[in-house]
């Protein structure tokens, strides 16, 4: 079976606080994979060595067969593995269509097409993607003036603007009102069956990862927990023992 | 305001700028410069304003292009150890056409050298973020003043003087002015179309988040040098001419004047309203046009003003004039909710 | 280069220069605390710090010109400038504390123009010093000379930065003022009057900056435009050293007075500031180098 993103034996420590240890995790293309486990469990330190911020301290990462260790955040993005934020990272003082124009790939892009005015085509992708995620309304707006929710509507059209072939998202649901939840889940689901992209997904929200992925893993303590798919993960009694606290 | 009117009050404004050194023949200096302040306005803000990257140190690149411009021109058509002497007022005064020459060539190397300069420095400076950037090219800034000013080669603290401007049917003040008044136009020209396109939207980015920049793939780095170079190119054309208008490079007073135009570029920007195209315009004409009016007034107090404005403006207005319309009135700045149509 | 072959050949004379810096660098290390502890706990660089130094100078010399031993000049200095500096906060920097650091920059920035700007209408441009007629120390069958002042100066600091740590340490508001460094919303959340803390930090920094003054005047000169080189002096330490770093202050104080000792030797005199200044884009973009090979950057 090939895998997009494989994962072998990543560890990483802060100073003396292990963070990440041994974690091996594989994300075959074109599936929805989930990454859960509670608070401080190492999900976001995993992620942010996936993309590139920090260096692992040993193990490997690899994105369709390229090693990513060494690479720089850049540089990976430009590969087509993008990540959002747990705390929404959008342009602020930039309305929502600038934003999503200047969201598209870079991969290859010469000298002079910085220079280059931005086509009609890209400004009617991004009305069409910002209709897609429910902001056309306020397409006009400056992206700092949106609400919590909005913005991480926003920074997933921007995303998905950028054509990725892998999405690494870090609470999508977080912080969005709960009516407009599933239709986060609908639009997830679009992204991967309609798109290919393939996802990663932290997610505190149970309801959520086990109706979105088809496979998930359970981090607590820096370690691999469990991993199985979403019927069995919920049943499995390490996990409950860990999301409870019983260590 | 209906179009006719705002055409021809448009046609009238531009006729005021074009004749203004002949109404005013004894302000030509001074008119060239409100068109220099313009200039160095609108390259400050492209990475003050535009890209968030606060520059102390663009004054660099405004000393570098006028000594390099008064060497080349130094060089070309006078013996270095002579030229002192000749400048003196006793030697040759050159003919118009080698005037050009040497002013052609020089601000031409000038304009090369900074660009260079700025690609090398940027390299390591443009690394730094936030306070780290601020003071490090505050730092450059002032180290660039203190080298020329020990330089022998450049006159060191003494100065340099630049060639004399031939006597021709046109004086120094309409040729600079004239001079200036295209490069602050093309500087703007230039700049609002750089930025209605993928640049402007990068170097935007850069200002709003320069992680999220780099998460999504944007070649940060060469927007951020571009920028730079950008301004640096402006700045050189600016200086290498600024030098020739005045007459003589003093190294900290007119060269590397970070006191006055290095701190006042960052007020005009501000004071217009950074991050628009129209804000440090309309700051550098308002703050030249009330400092050449008033400041005469203060009788060397002027500088302790201008402490107390920067202080005044950046406390209670730092939105800028530009920025307070539209904090007022967004919809005129294509803020607005729009449903389909 | 003439004057690199005359330390080879006098190496006394290499020891005449180290003393020299490391002493200087004493004096730097008091303003740049000064500088760590604002930077530290109000999240502020005060580019002012060099007009401070500067008018704590100027206070001290014209104490001397009324005939009192300049040597008393450092706890008037220090006092007059806590009150200037409570005064600045009051006036300006309490509105500045919370905003974004191009604000914070910019006015602290513009201050030092309008101080370094009044000091020039006030006390005129001329270079002054108030000498303390302390004498001069010969070692080393006199190859060695230096201002006995130096020396005094070096105790004042010492003493001055115990001073400093003790109250920091033991005292009511010392305390306070370490708490907010660590965390102003928890601090005022447990009831710290922060905005009194910000400003007996920024009065204290100006207290710090008095001193240093004080005794740059009785060791060097002033005027008023020589302010901005020591907020450089003073920042560059502290990015050396790190924030709330006593010890790393201290060190990287004196070293950096030995180092621009030996660099305005070397280089002569009149390339001494620019040598601070180009010193100070050295060390922050090999920092930022540094840094990046972890990928992290200064900030």
């Amino acid at each position: 079976m090939s895998h997009l993103l494989e994962i072998r034996d990543a560890s990483k420590s802060f100073g003396g606080v292990i963070a990440n240890e041994n974690i091996s995790i594989d994300v075959p293309e074109g599936k929805i994979i989930g990454l859960i486990g509670p608070n401080g469990s190492g999900k976001t330190t995993l992620f942010n060595s996936i993309v590139g911020y920090h260096p692992v301290d040993s193990g490997s990462i690899k994105f369709s067969g390229h090693e990513l260790t060494r690479l720089r955040v850049p540089q990976i993005a430009r590969m087509g593995l993008l990540r959002t934020f747990q705390q929404t990272r959008i342009y602020g003082g930039m309305n929502c269509v600038e934003n999503m124009r200047i969201s598209t790939p870079t991969h290859g892009e010469s000298l002079r097409a910085m220079f280059r005015a931005i086509s009609p085509e890209v400004t009617e992708q991004a009305e069409e993607l910002l209709e897609f995620v429910g902001l056309y309304e306020k397409r006009w707006l400056l992206a700092g003036d949106l609400s919590f929710g909005q913005q991480k509507l926003l920074e997933f059209a921007m995303a998905l603007m950028n054509r990725p072939k892998m999405l690494l998202l870090d609470e999508p649901t977080a912080g969005i009102n709960p009516t407009l939840i599933n239709g986060i889940i609908d639009r997830l689901k679009h992204a991967n069956a309609n798109l290919g992209i393939t996802l990663l997904v932290i997610e505190h929200n149970m309801r959520v990862i086990m109706n979105l992925a088809e496979h998930i893993y359970c981090l607590a303590h820096g370690q691999l927990l469990a991993e199985g798919a979403p019927e069995n993960i919920q049943h499995d009694q390490r996990v409950i023992d860990a999301y409870l606290g019983a260590h | 305001m209906n179009k006719a009117l705002r055409t021809s009050l448009g046609m009238a404004l531009a006729l005021l700028i074009l004749a203004a050194p002949l109404i005013l023949p004894n302000y030509q200096t001074q008119l060239a410069v409100l068109w220099l302040m313009v200039l160095l306005a609108l390259t400050w803000d492209i990475m003050g304003g535009q890209m968030g990257y606060n520059s102390f140190g663009n004054i660099v690149y405004f000393g570098v292009g006028m000594y390099t411009t008064a060497v080349i021109q130094r060089g070309l058509f006078f013996d270095i150890d002579e030229y002192a002497h000749v400048a003196g007022g006793t030697g040759s005064q050159l003919s118009l056409l080698d005037y050009l020459l040497g002013l052609g060539l020089g601000l031409t190397g000038g304009a090369l050298l900074c660009v260079v300069l700025a690609v090398i420095l940027g390299a390591g400076i443009l690394g730094l973020r936030g306070h780290y950037f601020a003071i490090c090219t505050l730092g450059l800034g002032i180290a660039a003043g203190e080298i020329a000013s020990g330089w022998d080669y450049l006159g060191a603290g003494s100065g340099l003087v630049t060639p004399l401007f031939p006597e021709t049917f046109f004086g120094r003040g309409i040729f600079f002015y004239y001079y200036f008044l295209t490069l602050a136009s093309l500087t703007f020209v230039v700049l609002r179309y750089l930025y209605s396109e993928r640049f402007g939207l990068a170097i935007n980015a850069i200002r709003d988040d320069e992680d999220k920049a780099e998460s999504m793939g944007l070649y940060t780095t060469r927007y951020k040098t571009i920028a730079w170079s950008v301004s640096a190119v402006f700045l050189a054309l600016a200086g290498g001419a600024y030098g020739n208008l005045i007459g003589f490079i003093d190294p900290l007073d007119v060269a590397f004047a970070g006191p006055t135009f290095g701190v006042w570029m960052v007020l005009m920007a501000i004071l217009g309203g950074k991050g628009t195209v129209w804000g440090p315009v309309i700051g550098a004409t308002i703050f030249h046009i009330t400092q050449e009016l008033f400041w005469t007034y203060l009788l060397g107090w002027q500088r302790v003003a201008l402490g107390l404005l920067i202080v005044v403006i950046v406390v209670f207005f730092p939105l800028g004039i530009l920025g307070w319309i539209r904090e007022r009135w967004p919809e005129r700045f294509g803020e607005r909710v729009e449903g389909k149509q | 280069m003439d004057n690199l072959l005359l330390l080879v050949d006098a190496p006394v004379f290499s020891l005449q220069l180290l003393i020299d810096g490391l002493l200087a660098g004493a004096i730097f290390a008091l303003a740049a605390y000064g500088m760590a502890l604002v930077w530290g706990v109000m999240n502020i660089i005060n580019i002012t710090q060099g007009e401070f130094v500067i008018l704590g100078g100027f206070v001290t010399l014209y104490l001397s010109y009324l005939g009192v031993h300049p040597l008393w000049g450092v706890p008037v200095s220090a006092l007059a400038l806590f009150i200037v500096g409570w005064g600045v906060y009051r006036l300006v920097i309490f509105r500045i504390v919370d905003r974004d650091l191009f604000i914070s920059i910019l006015a602290t920035f513009g201050i030092s123009i309008l101080l370094q700007q009044l000091m020039n209408q006030i006390f005129g441009a001329d270079i002054q010093n108030a000498d303390p007629n302390l004498g001069t120390l010969f070692l080393f069958n006199d190859d060695v000379a230096i201002a006995n002042i130096k020396f005094v100066a070096l105790a004042i600091t010492i003493v001055v930065g115990a001073l400093l740590i003790l109250f920091l340490r033991k005292s009511r508001i010392g305390q306070a003022i370490r708490a907010t460094a660590q965390s102003a919303r928890a601090a005022r959340l447990m009831g710290i009057d922060t905005d009194r803390v910000y400003a007996t930090t920024y009065a204290l920094n100006a207290a710090l900056c008095g001193a240093t003054g004080s005794l740059v005047v009785m060791t060097w000169v002033i005027h008023p435009f020589i302010g901005l080189i020591y907020t450089v002096r003073s920042f560059m330490i502290v990015v050396v050293a790190g924030l709330g770093n006593l010890a790393g202050v201290v060190v990287a104080g004196l070293g950096l007075g030995a180092v621009e000792n030996f660099a305005g030797f070397l280089l002569g005199t009149e390339f001494q500031a620019a040598f601070v200044f180009s010193l100070l884009v050295i060390i922050l973009v090999w920092r930022n180098y540094r840094l990046g090979k972890k990928r992290q950057y200064l900030r």
